[in-house]
């Protein structure tokens, strides 16, 4: 396997704001890879730096083994879908998906049957006369998409592509992102604030936490095996032992996490863990119940039908062996 | 518990008329843009109006009267050898003007969209808008100082041995003089200073409205610094550049100041009208005049928007 991406201790720094810190990172070509984190996490720098729009203060990038830590973004075999989605107002979609070609010097007939082409490939046939003003959310969010896709780039960069649609449309648009890349086979690079996001749609994932890179791993093994107490607390906001309770539970002086859905109701009498409970949020699917255990606060997510304790009442948690995760912090 | 009233009482004359507004919205409305209104509608359009009444009455040759008839003889004049140099000189003046503010307010209105941040643009507004507050007469008289042959462009210019290149420039045909305050070219220089907040001011403010994100699609997509500037941000200025042209243009195209105190005897549409409605009392040759530059302003709006000048309003 080829590196379609890859850093090799880059850094970028805003003055004294080490945005990016030393980071290294190798991203497989054909992989669905998304960078997670909470904002100001260095996410989009990283992917800035990809594009050209940001220079490494230090260290190398590298696209496909050649070094490009100083090539300008027009000279990247790289293409974006911004987040506002940044379409020319002033030209209609047709001439915005065929605006890569037009820049390379494509004649007219040959780069609209392009753009024709690609807006085929979103489902956006028959809208190329129409000005970005007067579509959807939705719908230029796929001339985005057409339009960095047209100069058929080695790696696509997404970011946060789906941040201004609602839930639904999200949806449909995480399910046909997902497909288009393995259809295409392009390296896709998308950033995103949103867990169930990066955790349903890649197959690579990096979370960022103040410019470093918490975890690296495929979803699973982020979810279940989070390596610090930041990655357990913010992906999937799993339940963060400090060292004494995971050592009562048998895992050992560190910290360790337990998912809310591992965490089964049961009498107090005799259980592993036993408290009150202090509050309880209706999801739908289930309810969280917040208990609280010797001052520690423990979530469990009960499923619908469960019977759910009130407030106050005296409640045990049950848990398989496996669920504890003992982490690497100690 | 006591019981509480779910209305609060009013207070006083305001809270009526407040509730009274809340209620019928479109009323507060009519209030405000009626004075407006009829400022614009009764007084500036009533005088256009009027102006345009008069262009096509006429003036009895002899008893110097005006004939209250309406005919074309008035604006038949306007197409008199005299008459056309002054429509024509007016109308390259004010093209020439517009172009050169244009290209040199460019960088200065991109440089203060683009990268200029707090401090810096109030410095910036400041520097734009200074010259605004001292008077027009002022500016005007002491650029005559300037561009006079006493004057310290001529002892610059001989000082640093450039002498010969002001005589080569005044050497010129048509634009040139006697000394730069007696030339086309001091009156340009002239109009230029004093219209150029104009050109920056809406340049700015639509180059304002570019977002970065624009700039960074189009090289994303392989544009060089030249194709972007050609095909997203001159495109998405356009309607600001209209905006100042239109300043630029119809304000050289009215002034009868300036080419009186700064340039040669010749004169330009404003000094025209200036003089047809006062020491010679024709009224409606002056309305004519007037209505030349009303008449290019219209054709120019008509040919940018046919070349798609406002396609990103």
């Amino acid at each position: 396997m080829t590196a379609a991406v890859s850093f090799h201790r880059v850094s970028r720094h805003f003055g004294s704001v080490r945005a990016v810190d030393q980071v290294n990172l190798t991203i497989e070509e054909g992989s669905f890879f998304a960078m997670l984190g909470p904002s100001g996490s260095g996410k989009t720098t990283c992917l800035r730096l990809i594009s050209g729009f940001e220079s490494p203060t230090s260290g190398e990038i590298a696209i496909f083994g050649q070094d490009v830590s100083h090539v300008p973004p027009n000279r990247r075999s790289v293409n974006t879908v911004f987040q506002d989605y940044a379409l020319f107002p002033h030209m209609n979609v047709r001439d915005n998906v065929a605006y890569g070609p037009m820049v390379a010097g494509v004649g007219k007939a040959q780069r609209h049957a392009k753009a024709e082409e690609m807006l085929a490939l979103v489902k956006l046939d028959g809208f190329g006369d129409r000005k970005p003003g007067q579509l959807s959310g939705g719908q230029r969010q796929r001339v985005a998409l057409a339009r960095a896709l047209v100069n058929e780039p080695r790696v696509l960069l997404l970011d946060e592509p789906l941040g201004a649609l609602d839930l639904k449309l999200r949806e449909a648009m995480q399910d046909e992102l997902k497909a288009l890349q393995q259809r295409l086979g392009i390296t896709f690079v998308f950033v995103t604030h949103d867990q169930g996001e990066a955790l349903s749609m890649a197959d690579h994932l990096a979370v960022f936490n103040e410019g470093k890179i918490a975890q690296i791993g495929t979803p699973a093994e982020i979810y279940d095996k989070p390596r610090t107490r930041f990655v357990a607390d913010f992906v999937g906001s799993s339940n963060v032992l400090p060292p004494e309770v995971s050592e009562r539970l048998g895992g050992g002086k560190r910290w360790s996490s337990l998912r809310p859905e591992a965490l089964r109701l049961v009498a107090p009498e005799g259980a592993r863990l036993a408290g009150t409970v202090t509050g309880l949020r209706y999801l739908g699917a289930g309810t969280r119940v917040a208990v609280d255990i010797d001052g520690t606060e423990i979530a469990a997510l009960a499923p619908s039908g469960a019977d759910i304790p009130g407030v106050g009442a005296a409640i045990g948690l049950a848990f398989d062996a496996g669920a504890l995760h003992v982490m690497e912090e100690a | 518990m006591t019981r509480v009233s779910a209305i609060l009482p009013e207070r006083g004359l305001a809270d009526r008329l407040s509730t009274v507004f809340w209620r019928r919205p479109k009323l507060l409305l009519l209030l405000l843009i009626s004075p407006p209104l009829l400022w614009l509608g009764v007084v500036y359009l009533g005088s256009l109006a009027a102006l345009l009444l008069q262009s096509f009455y006429s003036i009895d040759e002899f008893s110097g009267v005006v004939k209250e008839e309406f005919t074309l003889k008035t604006y038949g004049e306007l197409f008199r050898a005299a008459n056309m140099d002054i429509i024509i000189r007016t109308l390259l003046m004010s093209t020439a003007v517009t172009i050169t503010s244009a290209f040199v307010a460019f960088p200065i209105a991109y440089y203060a969209a683009r990268y200029a941040r707090g401090r810096w643009k109030a410095v910036f507004y400041l520097g734009i808008m200074l010259p605004l507050w001292s008077s027009y007469l002022v500016k005007v008289y002491a650029w005559k100082l300037i561009l006079a042959k006493e004057g310290i462009i001529t002892w610059a210019a001989e000082g640093i041995g450039a002498g010969f290149l002001l005589d080569a420039v005044l050497a010129l045909p048509w634009v040139g003089g006697n000394s730069l305050s007696t030339s086309f070219i001091g009156t340009w220089l002239v109009f230029v200073y004093v219209w150029m907040p104009f050109m920056i001011l809406p340049m700015q403010a639509s180059l304002e409205r570019v977002p970065l994100s624009m700039l960074e699609a189009s090289a994303d997509l392989g544009a060089s610094r030249k194709q972007t500037f050609r095909t997203v941000v001159l495109p998405l200025a356009m309607p600001g550049v209209i905006a100042g042209s239109i300043f630029t243009f119809s304000l050289t195209m009215g002034d009868y100041i300036i080419p009186q105190i700064v340039g040669t005897s010749a004169r330009f549409i404003g000094q025209a009208v200036y003089q047809f409605q006062g020491t010679a009392g024709n009224i409606p040759l002056a309305a004519a005049f007037a209505m030349v530059p009303i008449l290019i302003m219209l054709v120019y709006l008509a040919l940018a928007k046919r070349g798609g000048a406002f396609d990103a309003l």
